[in-house]
């Protein structure tokens, strides 16, 4: 078996053995057998990044699409495999990825390891299923308009890009989900699901060794493809505060303001983390964990600027690893009553005083005990584990999770106040308000 | 391939199932620990059986304010003291009510799992709720009311629970209150509340993860063991107060791009012996794969939504089945068709073997996911403890589901699936709810 493999690697830091295919397909396991269960994710290097003008929301819906019936899954029977042993199944697609995920008993791993196989290779794509999912999606798009925050975020995000496709919904605009074909879609599946674009992660109560054979097994016949042409956009400098104001009918107001952030790979990136965990408290450093639960803010810079003195009743911050430069995101709900413009200047004063004095050692010393805490609390589960070892593989590299905490502990005072000079600077933002008004 | 370093093993028995550690004080409070290795962390969920059922006539909102407050200093400690206690370790705690708990939970670091502990015991015995905090409190309060006036899901959801059970029902009133009766609730409220329902006789404390339980259950002792308070009381749910008719609500929001559906039945008690057949008409109504046979219809046949799916979450008194869809604005009507079909159909014909056979096979296979992270074997004890299903209830679930046949499903489905006794909510920009 191992003359078949081109290379194979062990961290000891995170316990994982990763080997490759001659395919291509990266394979990556952890052991853990705390639980009689294992999660198996399927990564690809696709997301909205990779939509070029008419095709934004191919990404998305050809996720949805690989769950409606393969060569040899016929779409009746999609459903069950995994259920039956007591599973669950998702996906999610953002701007740099595309993922699906099952978590089941360990008697689950053969099916989960052909379902994702089926997917890569195999997808139907029958029209009738492509127009069924294209008004799924469509009422996906609108359940999220419902939600003014989330109508401002993207809003905010197109304003703040203006050549980068980080710019447009990972969900598409609603005038290009109305005129992709089915073809559109099946050229782009065609593309990118190839195993030497794709990263395979199985944790959980399995024998690595016997992963890797059955890994094998089922995807060893897929070809290694052509790997697919990237849009190279590159964002050019901002110049200049943008503005974006919606006004419509609803009953809270919201601000948020972002600026430009650093991709995963750049120096910057660590004491931007650092930074954010000062400003707004820590969150977990991946797109699902960094959703999970409050951070711990109360002592966090624009948690006493704004909730504790009665302007704001949510505050929260964002900064992902992301492939190129996307954005460090500053979100603020406005408590009833107060003005947005109070919101806004409370935020940017605070920002303004780091810049002037910079950040005390304690809060450093603050943040960084929240940011480890928090890589710990991502490994409480065999599904949490295996998505943050994919994330970081399909975004940031292998190299990326072993050295996080080093990273982390290795910035200084000087380096945070060195980025929040230059990067949160006033030519760098977007600014953003929902304005309610009434309904009649 | 290189072989791996150590594989993580177990040093608990977490693989075979449960084996929590229960402890009951002299005062009522009960302690019930879980060690688990798997990482150097620990979850606290520490339950109050005094959540919005709590609420004073009159005045909804109070359990809720309470719950904001508990955590923004003592007697002892300021905010800011506590904020930063919790700060400094990467702790979020959070308090929150349902209609019948208050629950206070957090996970932290096992090397601060003593203080972070302690700290919890100390607000929850010891709160003080001071004025400016609930200044503070109140306003994030009203904002939160405001932002639901503003959703379409949450005002079907509130709309359908005050059709099922009326508006002054515990589960029918307003859980977070309305804006008039938080700007009514003033701090001697809160006190009251504090002093009458947050006692020991209704406190359970589970403890999951990288500790010692034997050690943790004297440690909770010794934080606990002077508190005094009343005694249990039992809690008495009236039966829903509106009769079971077909009842419709609109509710017009401009604005918005889609409508949200909820439609339910009041249904049965926890401790009702047909829970667990219930359990298994839900998930075959609207749980399993993407929705079982509500998405099935309106999404994967029709394509007329992103999400249909059916909810039963039964409590102490007869709780509700429910049922959830959003979709387009100009599909509202072949919706409520298709929901109806479905309820109807199941309703007389009942499941078949493959839907007996499949969603057994489901519910019990899920049941090690139930209990994949420590946060999720907390809960599940307070379960457990609240209905008294015994320490053993993880290993006995299989049991039970395996145990339910087709014809309790049948009979369930027959005594509660009929369209013409649904209450039907609809909200969004166009609301043509049918009847």
């Amino acid at each position: 078996m191992d003359s078949m493999h081109r290379r194979a690697t062990t961290s000891i830091e995170s316990r994982t053995v990763s080997d490759q295919l001659p395919n291509g397909l990266k394979v990556v396991v952890q052991e853990v057998h705390t639980v009689p269960l294992v999660s198996v994710w399927c990564w690809y290097r696709v997301g909205s990044a990779d939509e070029g003008p008419g095709l934004t929301g191919a990404s998305h819906w050809v996720e949805h699409m690989n769950f409606k019936g393969t060569v040899n899954i016929p779409r009746e029977q999609m459903k069950g495999i995994v259920e039956r042993f007591g599973g669950m199944w998702n996906g999610y697609t953002w701007i740099d990825q595309t993922t699906y995920v099952e978590t089941a008993g360990r008697d689950a791993l053969d099916q989960m390891l052909f379902l994702e196989a089926e997917r890569m290779a195999y997808g139907l794509y029958e029209p009738a299923e492509c127009e069924s999912e294209r008004t799924v999606i469509i009422s996906e798009l609108q359940g999220g308009e419902n939600d003014p925050d989330q109508l401002l975020d993207t809003e905010v995000t197109a304003t703040a890009f203006r050549a980068h496709p980080y710019g447009h919904p990972t969900i598409g605009w609603l005038e290009d989900l109305g005129a992709m074909t089915r073809d559109d879609l099946y050229d782009y599946y065609r593309r990118f699901y190839i195993p030497n674009n794709a990263t395979l992660v199985v944790v959980g109560d399995v024998d690595a060794t016997d992963v890797m054979k059955r890994a094998e097994k089922h995807f060893a016949a897929i070809p290694e493809g052509a790997m697919p042409q990237r849009i190279r956009a590159i964002e050019p400098e901002q110049l200049g505060e943008r503005r974006v104001i919606i006004e419509r009918e609803g009953t809270t107001g919201y601000v948020k303001a972002v600026f430009r952030a650093p991709a995963a790979s750049e120096p910057d990136f660590f004491p931007m983390l650092v930074l954010d965990a000062v400003l707004t408290g820590a969150k977990g450093v991946n797109l699902w964990s960094s959703f999970r639960g409050v951070p711990p803010q109360r002592k966090a810079r624009l948690y006493t600027a704004l909730v504790e003195r009665g302007l704001a009743s949510t505050v929260s911050g964002a900064i992902l690893p992301t492939v190129q430069p996307y954005l460090y995101t500053l979100s603020f709900t406005a408590i009833d009553g107060v003005s947005l413009a109070d919101v806004e200047r409370a935020a940017l004063d605070e920002i303004e005083r780091i810049q002037r004095t910079g950040v005390e050692p304690s809060e450093v010393e603050r943040a960084r005990h929240q940011l480890r805490a928090r890589l710990v609390f991502d490994n409480d589960s065999v599904t949490n584990i295996a998505h943050q070892l994919g994330y970081f593989e399909t975004v940031a590299g292998p190299r990326f999770l072993p050295s996080l905490q080093r990273r982390i502990n290795e910035v200084t005072l000087e380096q945070i106040w060195d980025v929040a000079r230059r990067r949160l600077t006033s030519a760098h933002r977007t600014v953003g308000w929902f304005r309610p008004t009434s309904r009649s | 391939m290189v072989p791996s370093d150590e594989p993580i093993v177990m040093s608990s028995s977490l693989a075979a199932g449960l084996s929590p550690v229960r402890h009951t004080l002299s005062n009522g409070a009960t302690a019930i620990v879980q060690e688990s290795s798997a990482t150097p962390a620990v979850s606290i969920n520490a339950t109050f059986l005094a959540g919005s059922f709590c609420d004073p006539d009159g005045l909804p909102g109070v359990a809720d304010l309470t719950a904001r407050l508990v955590d923004r200093g003592t007697a002892r400690k300021s905010a800011a003291a506590i904020a930063e206690e919790l700060d400094k370790r990467g702790v979020a705690l959070r308090v929150g009510t349902t209609r019948h708990r208050m629950i206070f939970s957090s996970t932290c670091l096992a090397e601060d799992f003593d203080d972070v502990l302690e700290l919890i015991v100390e607000v929850a015995r010891w709160a003080a709720f001071p004025e400016a905090e609930l200044v503070k409190r109140r306003a994030e309060s009203i904002t939160v009311l405001r932002q639901n006036e503003d959703n379409p899901s949450v005002r079907a959801g509130e709309a359908l629970s005050e059709l099922l059970y009326g508006p002054v029902h515990p589960y029918g009133r307003p859980a977070k209150g309305t804006v008039a009766t938080l700007e009514r609730i003033d701090r001697d409220a809160l006190v009251k509340f504090h002093a009458d329902e947050i006692r020991p006789a209704v406190l359970t404390a589970v403890v999951v993860g990288d500790v010692d339980a034997a050690k943790t259950i004297d440690r909770v002792c010794e934080l606990l063991a002077d508190w005094n308070g009343g005694p249990e009381r039992p809690i008495v749910v009236p039966p829903p107060a509106v009769p079971a008719v077909r009842r419709v609500r609109q509710i017009p929001m401009p604005g918005k791009s889609q409508t949200d559906i909820a439609y339910g039945f009041t249904a049965i008690r926890r401790l009702d012996p047909r829970y667990h057949a219930y359990w298994v008409l839900n998930n075959i109504l609207g749980q399993f794969g993407l929705g079982g046979r509500l998405a099935d219809n309106i999404r994967e046949r029709q394509g007329m939504a992103y999400y249909a799916f059916s909810e039963f979450n039964a409590n102490v008194g007869e709780s509700p089945l429910v049922v959830r869809a959003g979709v387009d604005p100009k599909n509202v009507d072949r919706t409520i068709e298709a929901i109806d079909a479905e309820v109807r159909a199941l309703g007389l014909q009942g499941p078949t073997d493959a839907e007996m056979d499949e969603s057994r096979s489901y519910l019990i296979g899920s049941i090690p996911r139930l209990l994949e992270t420590n946060e999720s074997i907390a809960a599940f004890l307070q379960d457990c403890e609240q209905f008294d299903l015994g320490l053993d209830y993880d290993r006995r679930l299989a049991g039970l589901l395996n145990a339910v046949t087709i014809d309790e499903v049948r009979a369930a489905a027959a005594e509660i699936l009929h369209p013409e006794h649904a209450a039907v909510a609809v909200a969004g920009p166009e609301t043509r709810g049918g009847e």
